[in-house]
């Protein structure tokens, strides 16, 4: 049969696209996408309304999206992550239908289960053959793993890969399988290279940032997770990529030979994979070309899908054989409990991604953020947004000492023992205090614009508007 | 003191962490990290910064403007009130200069209320006439405490090219380290000053405690682990140390006169440095035996 469709209007026209449907998108691409925009484009064009858009990630690049929420083509957004300038919109009351975020392990367990129903996929892929087989490793838009898109393809009623680099049939290897696509079409370009991934992550240089990376590295070196086997995840971004530079001689020095890395990969995990200091890396996400590079070549970077990375729902998952994983917090409260959705002043700048996955996953999870940011402790009563519960969260690092959640008192005592600088949380919080002072609360409007669905389904918060 | 961090006295951010990074010592800059037009600016954030914070974790060196200059005496009246543990003149090329820093000093801790000689001086030798001037700089005053060798300033003075392996400064140096030892007070070395090379930092911090310097200096605050652990003495020295000292228990105990250890003679000099050792050790709360 023949599944090429002349533009991509054509193909949407194929797809039977109607008012009211729901149409999703991974963000491999990143803030380099440019599949969503075209795909709202057109069917703003086309005259299209009340679109649901189900996007495993929301970027800066898709501000656009806002003018389509304005001309209501656009009325919904369900999605695991959404960047500042789209957030800022939505936190001013722009939709009235409230933001329904969910994590990378729930996305696919809902979509899995029929909780969440798509339409029609828009799968972007950098390197697709005519019958769709589809993977991430070729072409001028590589992005490496296409992990986020794998529920998508196989569930929605239509599936669409959208490439700018035609393979002779048949491609190997398939992220995205030809028994899953209805129709493929080519396009000028999918993404901006640019904006895709970066040519190489460099770690921070922010001496408060590598103290709090330095400590970090120490949590887990008297953890007593860090054995033969170890498992370890970490983002990409300040501390957390740092964790990596002062626990690669830490298990050098104990002699430790790891099992595997997770997650979102980057050429500096690539590099602990080559030097043997893990066996395996399973990655959703590549961060960097080396990290893109490394998953064509090296077979033992294995590709994984948002299912089988985090899923709830299925019978195990990566993150359920985790020992250890470093993540960030805009805020983190005295029971532990961790936002990564809004900003201080509550105005949505970001998303759970795997962070309540791997949280809950992982045997050892360690929130990484300094005392305060500019004017404002990080340390708060109560998160704005609980992303994350406290109960899943074990140790809290800053640059001036760390706080381990009560419920890990054997962790406690093994840190305590290890001279590392045990506070209890509200003693971190008093000596930010001191320095900042105790900010008023923020008043926020009665409206809800985002309600966070945790991986297990259930509504763990809703965010509200900003006034 | 092993390590002592430049903070610059305009930033914020970095007074707001400065004992954060683990050196043994901070110094807070109104010298050459600020511009003149920003020296009122720099005092007034150093003195708030220093009452705000409490740096607990850590020695504080607050480091001036030079005598002669108009900032001297507005730094001095800014800076003695937070009655820091050391105040660092800089361009320091003679006696006198310690001697009228100290009298000023004298005048303004009465003011204050503070006890007399409260106050420490580190001088900051950083041209050709303080280096030959060296031993009457340490011996000018009791309230110095310890010689720094700025090896910029020197360097240029020198009509010198500034080099990594530093053959340049090896005379002053040693001048610095043998004025400070004949006095009996502590020695620190310049900052190595390319913040990335890593290898480059702890080949100069080695070469400098080798060499016998107590400390060093550093203006990245990403440079204070190496130079700590260059500074403290390693496992083997420890492990050394103690069995000199126990040979020597062992050799009294036994009445002999001459003891030696793994073939060697035992003589004071290596029992007076296998003591400051362990002193070392149990300063850091090093125990030797982990690691």
């Amino acid at each position: 049969m023949n599944k090429r469709a002349e533009s991509l209007g054509a193909a949407m026209k194929k797809a039977g696209i109607q008012n009211g449907m729901t149409i999703s998108f991974h963000h491999h691409l990143r803030n380099g996408d440019y599949v969503m925009n075209m795909v709202l484009d057109e069917a703003a064009k086309m005259g299209i309304k009340d679109l649901t858009v189900q996007a495993s990630s929301v970027f800066d690049v898709h501000q656009p999206i806002i003018e389509h929420i304005r001309n209501g083509v656009v009325t919904g957004i369900e999605t695991n992550y959404m960047g500042a300038k789209v957030g800022k919109a939505i936190s001013e009351g722009i939709l009235d239908r409230p933001v329904r975020f969910r994590s990378h392990g729930g996305r696919p367990d809902a979509i899995e289960k029929g909780r969440v129903k798509i339409d029609i996929a828009f799968v972007a892929a950098p390197c697709a053959d005519a019958s769709g087989n589809a993977n991430g490793i070729y072409g001028p838009s590589a992005c490496g793993s296409l992990g986020y898109a794998c529920a998508d393809a196989k569930y929605a009623k239509t599936t669409i890969v959208v490439t700018d680099y035609l393979a002779e049939y048949p491609l190997s290897p398939a992220s995205i399988e030809e028994t899953d696509v209805d129709y493929v079409v080519v396009v000028d370009k999918i993404g901006d290279a640019a904006g895709i991934v970066s040519g190489t992550t460099q770690i921070t240089r922010d001496p408060v940032g590598l103290k709090i990376a330095e400590t970090a590295a120490r949590v887990i070196e008297h953890s007593g997770y860090l054995a033969d086997g170890f498992s370890f995840q970490t983002g990409a971004g300040g501390a957390s990529l740092a964790v990596t530079k002062y626990l690669k001689p830490i298990m050098k020095r104990k002699n430790v030979s790891g099992s595997f890395g997770l997650g979102g990969i980057t050429g500096y995990m690539v590099d602990m994979l080559r030097e043997g200091y893990f066996k395996k890396l399973m990655d959703v996400q590549c961060f960097d070309l080396k990290a893109v590079e490394s998953l064509k070549t090296n077979p033992d970077h294995i590709e994984v899908s948002a299912s089988r990375y985090a899923s709830p729902g299925v019978i195990s998952a990566c993150v359920d054989h985790l020992d250890a994983v470093i993540l960030g917090a805009t805020q983190i409260d005295t029971d532990f409990n961790v936002n990564v959705h809004t900003d201080s002043n509550g105005y949505i700048m970001g998303g759970s991604g795997g962070h309540s996955d791997t949280a809950a996953g992982a045997k050892l999870s360690i929130i990484v953020a300094p005392l305060f940011r500019a004017r404002l402790p990080i340390i708060v009563d109560r998160a704005l947004c609980v992303s994350t519960p406290g109960n899943t969260v074990d140790v809290l690092v800053t640059q001036r000492g760390i706080a381990v959640n009560p419920a890990r008192e054997a962790l406690r005592k093994r840190l305590t023992d290890a001279c590392l600088p045990v506070y209890d949380i509200g003693e971190l919080k008093e000596m930010a205090e001191k320095i900042t002072g105790k900010p008023d609360d923020i008043e926020l409007g009665e409206r809800i614009a985002a309600e966070v669905e945790y991986r297990d389904g259930s509504i763990i918060d809703k965010i509200r508007c900003v006034k | 003191m092993r390590s002592m961090l430049f903070i610059p006295g305009n930033n914020p951010g970095m007074l707001l962490n400065a004992d954060v990074h683990g050196a043994d010592a901070m110094i807070l800059d109104l010298e050459d990290a600020v511009s003149p037009d920003q020296k009122d600016a720099a005092r007034i954030l150093v003195r708030n910064a220093v009452r705000a914070l409490d740096y607990q974790n850590g020695k504080l060196v607050i480091r001036i403007n030079p005598i002669g200059t108009p900032f001297f005496d507005d730094d001095l009246q800014a800076v003695v009130p937070l009655s820091p543990d050391y105040i660092m003149p800089t361009k320091v090329d003679s006696a006198e200069y310690i001697k009228a820093l100290s009298e000023k000093l004298d005048l303004l801790e009465a003011e204050c209320g503070l006890e007399n000689g409260k106050i420490s001086i580190i001088p900051l030798i950083e041209t050709a006439e303080g280096i030959e001037n060296a031993f009457a700089i340490a011996k000018a005053d009791k309230r110095v405490k310890a010689l720094f060798l700025g090896a910029e300033d020197y360097s240029a003075d020198l009509h010198a090219v500034r080099s990594k392996q530093g053959d340049e400064i090896l005379y002053a140096r040693g001048r610095i380290l043998n004025a400070a030892r004949a006095a009996a007070i502590d020695a620190y070395d310049t900052p190595f000053t390319d913040v990335n090379d890593e290898e480059g930092l702890e080949k100069d911090a080695s070469l400098a405690r080798e060499m016998g310097f107590t400390g060093k200096a550093a203006i990245s605050p990403r440079h204070i682990t190496a130079i700590n652990a260059a500074f403290s003495p390693s496992k083997a020295e420890i492990q050394y140390a103690k069995e000199v000292l126990e040979a020597i228990e062992e050799g009294k105990r036994l009445g002999k006169g001459a003891v030696s250890l793994r073939g060697k003679m035992i003589d004071k000099p290596v029992v007076d440095r296998a003591k400051r050792v362990i002193e070392d050790m149990l300063a850091l709360g090093l125990g030797g035996d982990d690691e």
